[in-house]
């Protein structure tokens, strides 16, 4: 304490006291450190992420006509979403069956990432025993995702097209007579499709936390008699559950909000929330459009919060 | 003494198999097909070999200028990532201490990882659209617009880039020894000089990975771009818009050349990481080795 009190009282009385007043002058508070560490990245959210957010609220409560936006209230781009609802009950209007088949869409992506990614990440945590073997094999399932999306979606033409790899198969085996249609531009095309992009997403998360799990666990499951089915439902699914959580939001936002692989992989003739608002954009319906935006964000926001009180419910239990 | 392996390992090891096979098979079709013959089609099989295609990419013959389109998204990708290194750098360093707004700037990046891009896009668009529309009302009639590559398209993919960046600053710091700062501050350096001669060197392989991150998801994004970049396409923007139109398998060069790019960055990335770690373990340390 001493020095500092006696510098404050009386500068100059301690020899030195000058040149260690001045050390201390440019010495920044800890407090503001961390903000000019962690302000910039700050701003970038609040320019291009949060305002931006707000702006998708304002708008979607504006009027407008074929050539501009109108800057005061109207509900016009909600009435407009849902024009003619009411009067086709019990029937669903196009806006109804188009987040019904966006769901429907969104829930076979996520069941097959799921199982597919669970599996995955279950012989990469527990039976490749070799770190190095663990690292390679890992790596080999993240290179595809360090290229374009467009490119892996048009990977799947040559396979699938009329005249595709699996279509002349089957032709040659004798298995079909014609060509078959479904395989592209189709639902199936854009589920595959999403199912080959976006499994990563799920193989990820719910690796980490299996290879987290403390193998004696699982020993000892064995050793109290269980069989291998039970320990991996009373023991390994519990615990890598909140990979599972984490994998299921990522597949389960992007899905949502997907418009470009179910426009390439639909051959554009498929409805879904995010080509919705692409559409309406096209248009300069921005009202329009960002009343959808906050439609889609809702349902969005609502899957996750859903999600996320299945596991805190589980856990407390 | 090596136990035998189960049943399932061979089960799954095949199940790994399969999805391995589906992860690259597509992708190696149209690498192979990039390099039809002048008069091949989209489909199997080859009409001769050639990189007929790839050359006419590069003489600009197409419709669309992809030259210009290339340099843009390059452009583009360098900046995200030297941008996306600094930012993160720094949040994660002011992660190591609490400060406020600490979890409000945590739940803007995971919230901005998890928001449907089209959102994302639609707002910053409609943000620029705002700001172009007062400009004009208050400044400058003619104005043209505020959109561009290096403003909301830059923007655009900060937010998808950064989020990215600072969540592999927490691993890093998860698992970085504080003593080590502890003994420079001891031996009298400066905050900075901690940072430039202790901490950067031994987290610098995972800052490269940050970058690399940066620039290949800057480089293949499309979702955030579609709506937030105004009149310029990159390239991504350029391959989705050839699918739609497209009849010869110059889209599958396209494919080919912007993978090679990928697949070129990770490579040096990757390279220079092990370099880095190579040096760290045969430099870091003298540590056992004798008092002289």
């Amino acid at each position: 304490m001493s020095e500092e009190v006696l510098q404050q009282a009386s500068p100059g009385l301690i020899p030195g006291s000058g040149t260690a007043r001045a050390a201390k002058a440019t010495r920044l508070s800890p407090s503001f450190i961390s903000w000019l560490q962690a302000g910039p990245m700050m701003l970038v959210f609040l320019a291009f992420f949060l305002i931006p957010l707000v702006f998708v609220v304002i708008v979607s409560f504006w009027d407008y006509n074929e050539y501009q936006l109108l800057p005061h209230f109207s509900g016009r781009g909600y009435t407009d979403t849902f024009e003619g609802c009411l009067a086709q009950l019990p029937d669903l209007c196009t806006i109804g069956k188009t987040y019904l088949k966006t769901l429907k869409l969104c829930f076979m992506v996520w069941a097959i990432t799921l199982f597919i990614g669970f599996w995955v990440a279950y012989f990469l945590a527990f039976h490749v025993r070799s770190k190095t073997w663990q690292m390679g094999l890992s790596l080999l399932c993240t290179i595809p995702f360090w290229t374009s999306n467009v490119i892996r979606m048009i990977a799947w033409i040559p396979l699938l097209g009329r005249n595709g790899l699996v279509n002349s198969g089957l032709v040659k085996t004798g298995l079909i007579n014609h060509p078959v249609e479904w395989l592209l531009f189709s639902e199936f095309s854009v589920v595959l499709a999403l199912v080959h992009l976006f499994t990563f997403f799920m193989v990820v998360p719910i690796f980490n936390s299996m290879v987290r799990i403390d193998k004696s666990l699982i020993e000892a499951a064995y050793d109290a008699g269980a069989t291998g089915f039970q320990t991996l439902v009373n023991v390994i699914i519990p615990l890598a559950k909140p990979g599972i959580v984490i994998g299921s939001i990522f597949v389960i936002t992007i899905v949502m909000g997907d418009f470009i692989t179910i426009g390439v992989m639909g051959g554009q003739q498929i409805a879904a929330a995010g080509k919705i608002i692409e559409t309406r954009v096209n248009a300069l319906q921005f009202p329009a459009a960002a009343a959808n935006a906050v439609i889609l964000l809702a349902i969005t926001f609502l899957i996750i919060t859903m999600m996320s009180r299945i596991v805190d419910i589980k856990k407390e239990l | 003494m090596k136990e035998g392996r189960p049943r399932s390992f061979y089960v799954l090891a095949i199940f790994f198999a399969a999805y391995v096979l589906f992860l690259y098979g597509p992708m190696i079709a149209i690498y192979v097909l990039s390099f039809q013959g002048p008069q091949g089609g989209l489909t199997f099989p080859m009409n001769g070999v050639s990189t007929f295609w790839i050359a006419k990419l590069f003489q600009g013959t197409g419709i669309v200028d992809l030259g210009a389109a290339f340099r843009r998204s390059l452009l583009l990708g360098v900046i995200v990532m030297i941008v996306t290194v600094v930012l993160s750098v720094a949040a994660g360093m002011a992660f190591r201490r609490k400060f406020k707004a600490q979890s409000l700037l945590f739940y803007s990046a995971i919230a901005s990882l998890i928001v449907p891009s089209i959102i994302t896009s639609l707002g910053i668009s409609l943000e620029f659209r705002i700001i172009d529309d007062l400009i004009k009302a208050h400044w400058n009639e003619s104005f043209e617009t505020s959109m561009g590559l290096l403003t909301s398209g830059l923007g655009a993919h900060l937010t998808w880039t950064l989020p990215f960046g600072l969540l592999i600053m927490f691993a890093i710091f998860n698992r970085f020894d504080p003593r080590l700062e502890e003994a420079a501050r001891d031996l009298g350096a400066t905050p900075w000089q901690t940072f430039r001669h202790v901490v950067l060197p031994i987290i610098l392989p995972s800052v490269i990975g940050i970058g690399l991150f940066g620039f290949t998801l800057s480089w293949d994004e499309l979702a955030r771009s579609s709506q937030a970049i105004g009149a310029v396409n990159t390239l991504p923007l350029d391959l989705q818009g050839l699918t739609t139109t497209v009849t010869n398998p110059d889209i599958y060069a396209l494919g080919t050349v912007i993978s090679a790019v990928s697949f070129t960055v990770i490579t040096l990335a990757l390279g220079t990481i092990h370099v880095l770690n190579k040096r760290q373990a045969a430099k870091g340390s003298d540590a056992g080795k004798g008092l002289v």
